[in-house]
């Protein structure tokens, strides 16, 4: 197992997974698997209109269906002022959160939840629901971004006044803010470009399309204690938005994280868990509510649909002398679009004296956007990615070579401010242009493409604890869902600390009672930030067998080294004695002070950066507008793998979703503002016969601020697919899809509108 | 003396538009006290919720952190987990 090479024993190994056997044979237990005596069954009632005032619900003849025990609406929450306030690590604002998660006075979107039952069963429950009267006064909707943006569309707030913009406005509209983020003189830099490309981008909303639903269990005791079994990206997250949405002290909740079946950003929000809670407290019984797919697309995440201009100024030997971008993106019913991140990162991975960047965060009839990896990148991307190929073509340069002759290095002004320490994007395209791939010949109606992508990565804070067990084996307790196979990037750092073997230590997901706060499995900080802490506790470990073997020796703790899982005499000068295991030292503990444990809370700080950059075949028939990928590799700078499969497979996995974002994933709305494929039938995420095998190329630029050189990893893969596909077909069929995504009837549609004016020549 | 980035709206709306400035501070806390002293109400708007790059690095959470002498300061928005 041990790499001589670099040092380690465990690290950068690829040991199974302590949860794979569990979830491979169905063991596991996620957030619908749950039950408890007595336990009731929650259903939602959501509403069937984009928007409508609320003018009554009268819950009374659901309330005589036998065996409904409770009815919640909005009533039943307290009315939470406007504004933002700061809990758990970040500013959130919990009158929409409430306002999101059961409709007070207007419904905002299809599927807005407006009143929820408890029933014995479902059957009563659903019952329940079809006897709820809710007098609806519908209003006029709108679902596009640049509708909304108009002057006299359908106004969904009347107290949203746009932020950002001088003087501030005296009427409301549905744009929530303005920001701009600028380097040097941009026009200016115009002037001294050859050349320079435009062009307008969009992008549809998609969903992060988790296959596990929202699922709770809350229970109220009489006492006004609280638990709550649920799946989610964060268990301190859940209790700190439930109190606030229930007016109770975090301290009466206790959040029991199940395993999650995937959230990509989805589940760092709450929707059923405080409707649960509400249902409990009103029945005096454990309540359940398991949303259906169609509840999760019409009232979950997605991200948002966006509207992106660019233009790009260049020499012409290829220095970029100017770049601007204008970003609009929905937000769904509630402010918080993630533009303000679009901003920062669409020009990131270059080196730029003059640029722009201007956001608008806009709210529509849709549900409420949820993070989705990358959160805002993705989108940003395409248009600057896919207007760089552009400019590529236009100067007849290589489209790597471009991106390499502006590529962002140490010490560069980063487009958002700041400047970059360590940074591995150069390497990332110096390995893209060395894979046999960029070099393979293509066939007919076939086409490559590249793209680039970049990533901040966060730390955070992260607490972790390391006990040794009385056997010799190791509990590493990890107070993060394990989403993308950190249980085993833990263990393999405690081994590699504590010198033992991988399979003797085992990690576990705790409750928000066991061990102290920590952030959510977000941002890709997990493997950093929390595995800091892991190294830190299992240092405290060390030092303490240090100090138990210095006790049985009877020898000062100076002159104990740890080795290889051992303790041994620093030097002959202490003494001749046995190395004393860690296992026999646990086992003798009671002897030496009782048992030995460390525990770590940190406020991680130097996560590094992270670029990545992908190559893509495609063919396009040109018959039918579908389009088929038939190679992708994915090189990412992932500072030091830790278990390099699953950083793989993030590169693999994020590729998979921006592929999807790229030729099929959307949300369709009917004109009523009705979502048109709530379901996996019609929502088409890519399945595993659509793709190539992901090929993927690890660049190691360890990250100096980690002790293993670790860098997030997890967001990266889902920024350049949409431009890397869009330049593959582009160069496939000359045809270029400035609108994604590049389903066939578009596809068609757009060769169709090219061949005319061949037609009409 | 730090060379301090303001957020464009902040600077717009509470300094006159200077989003460039120097400031003489040791730390974060000192820096938010000198900014409040100069454009008051300041302070208070970037306490919380917002992210600091100091010379590079962005700390979602900067109260206990050091400034240099020479040190580059950019107020950011807090980064959003995905």
């Amino acid at each position: 197992m041990s790499d001589s090479a670099s040092g380690f024993k465990w690290v950068g190994t690829r040991p199974v997974r302590p949860d794979g056997l569990d979830k491979v044979t169905g063991r596991a237990n996620f957030g619908a698997d749950f039950t408890m005596p007595g336990m009731l069954v929650g259903r939602i009632l959501r509403s069937p209109h984009a928007h409508a005032r609320v003018a009554g619900i009268d819950a009374s003849a659901a309330l005589a269906v036998p065996g409904v025990k409770a009815v919640v609406t909005a009533e039943d929450f307290p009315e939470i002022p406007d504004g933002d306030l700061m809990v758990g690590e970040g500013p959130m604002n919990f009158r929409d959160l409430s306002c999101n998660v059961m409709a007070r006075g207007k419904v905002l979107y299809d599927g807005h939840p407006v009143a929820a039952v408890a029933a014995t069963s479902r059957a009563a429950a659903e019952e329940a629901l079809d006897r709820i009267r809710v007098d609806y006064e519908v209003l006029p909707h709108v679902v596009d971004v640049l509708e909304a943006m108009e002057p006299g569309a359908p106004l969904l707030h009347e107290n949203l006044f746009t932020e950002g913009v001088d003087p501030k406005p005296d009427r409301p509209s549905n744009v929530a803010s303005r920001v701009e983020f600028s380097l040097g003189d941009v026009e200016a830099g115009f002037a001294e470009a050859d050349v320079v490309v435009e062009g307008e981008y969009t992008t549809e909303a998609v969903h992060q399309g988790y296959i596990e639903p929202h699922a709770a269990v809350a229970s109220v005791g009489e006492d006004g204690h609280c638990t709550v079994w649920c799946s989610s990206q964060g268990q301190f997250m859940v209790r700190a938005y439930c109190a606030k949405l229930l007016g109770v002290e975090n301290s009466r909740i206790r959040v029991i994280p199940s395993e999650i079946g995937g959230g990509f950003g989805g589940k760092t929000t709450i929707y059923v868990e405080p409707v649960a809670l509400a249902l409990s407290r009103k029945a005096g019984r454990p309540v359940k509510i398991v949303m259906d797919r169609d509840e999760v697309f019409r009232a979950t995440g997605p991200t948002s649909s966006t509207h992106v201009k660019v233009r790009i100024g260049a020499t012409k030997d290829g220095r970029i002398t100017a770049g601007d971008t204008e970003l609009r993106y929905q937000a769904g019913a509630f402010s918080g679009s993630p533009v303000q991140l679009g901003c920062m990162t669409a020009f990131a991975p270059y080196h730029l004296d003059h640029v722009r960047a201007v956001g608008y965060d806009v709210v529509v009839n849709r549900p409420k956007c949820a993070a989705y990896r990358a959160p805002g990148a993705p989108m940003a991307a395409f248009g600057v990615e896919s207007a760089l190929d552009e400019l590529a073509g236009k100067l007849g340069m290589d489209p790597l070579e471009l991106r390499l002759a502006n590529a962002a290095r140490e010490g560069t002004k980063a487009a958002y401010g700041p400047r970059f320490r360590q940074i591995g994007y150069v390497e990332t395209v110096e390995a893209a242009l060395a894979h046999e791939h960029y070099r393979a010949a293509l066939g007919p109606n076939q086409g490559r493409g590249v793209a680039s992508g970049f990533w901040f990565n966060i730390g955070g804070q992260s607490s972790a604890a390391v006990h040794v067990n009385e056997d010799g084996t190791a509990v590493v307790v990890d107070p993060n869902p394990d989403i993308g196979g950190s249980r085993a990037s833990m263990a393999i750092m405690a081994a590699e600390v504590l010198g033992i073997d991988y399979d003797r230590v085992r990690p576990i997901v705790p409750d928000t009672s066991s061990i102290p706060y920590s952030d959510m499995t977000g941002g890709s900080r997990v493997t950093f930030a929390v595995g800091m802490a892991v190294v830190e506790a299992a240092k405290q470990v060390v030092e303490e067998l240090r100090s138990r073997a210095a006790k049985v020796w009877d020898v000062d703790v100076d002159g104990v080294v740890w080795e290889n899982g051992e303790a041994r005499p620093a030097s002959s000068n202490v003494g001749e004695f046995e190395p004393l295991s860690l296992a026999a030292l646990a086992e003798g503990s009671a002897k030496t002070g009782g048992p030995i444990s460390g525990q770590a809370t940190i406020n991680a700080r130097g996560a590094g950066p992270g670029f990545g950059t992908h190559v893509c075949d495609v063919e396009v028939d040109p018959d039918t507008g579908r389009v088929t990928v038939l190679r992708y590799t994915a090189v990412q700078d992932v500072g030091r793998a830790i278990h390099p499969s699953y950083v793989e497979g993030q590169l693999q996995g994020g590729a998979a979703q921006g592929i999807g974002w790229a030729l099929n994933e959307e949300y369709v709305y009917s004109e009523a503002g009705t979502l048109e494929n709530p379901g996996f039938l019609d929502y088409r995420v890519p399945v595993a016969s659509d793709l190539p095998m992901i090929d993927t190329v690890l660049v190691e630029v360890p990250n100096p601020r980690h002790p293993y050189g670790v860098r997030g990893v997890g967001e990266v893969p889902i920024i350049p697919p949409l431009a890397a596909v869009a330049n593959a077909i582009r160069h496939a069929c000359g045809t270029r899809m400035n609108h994604l995504p590049a389903s066939p009837p578009r596809l068609l549609a757009a060769l169709d509108a090219a061949k005319l004016p061949e037609a009409a020549d | 003396m730090a060379r301090v980035v303001l957020p464009n709206e902040l600077a717009r709306e509470l300094a006159g538009g200077q989003k460039e400035l120097e400031v003489e501070a040791e730390n974060f806390r000192q820096l938010l006290k000198a900014l409040d002293r100069r454009f008051p109400g300041m302070g208070d708007r970037l306490r919380d919720g917002v992210a600091v790059a100091i010379d590079g690095e962005i700390f979602q959470e900067p109260f206990l952190e050091s400034i240099g002498e020479d040190s580059e300061v950019f107020f950011l928005p807090q980064i959003e987990a995905g």
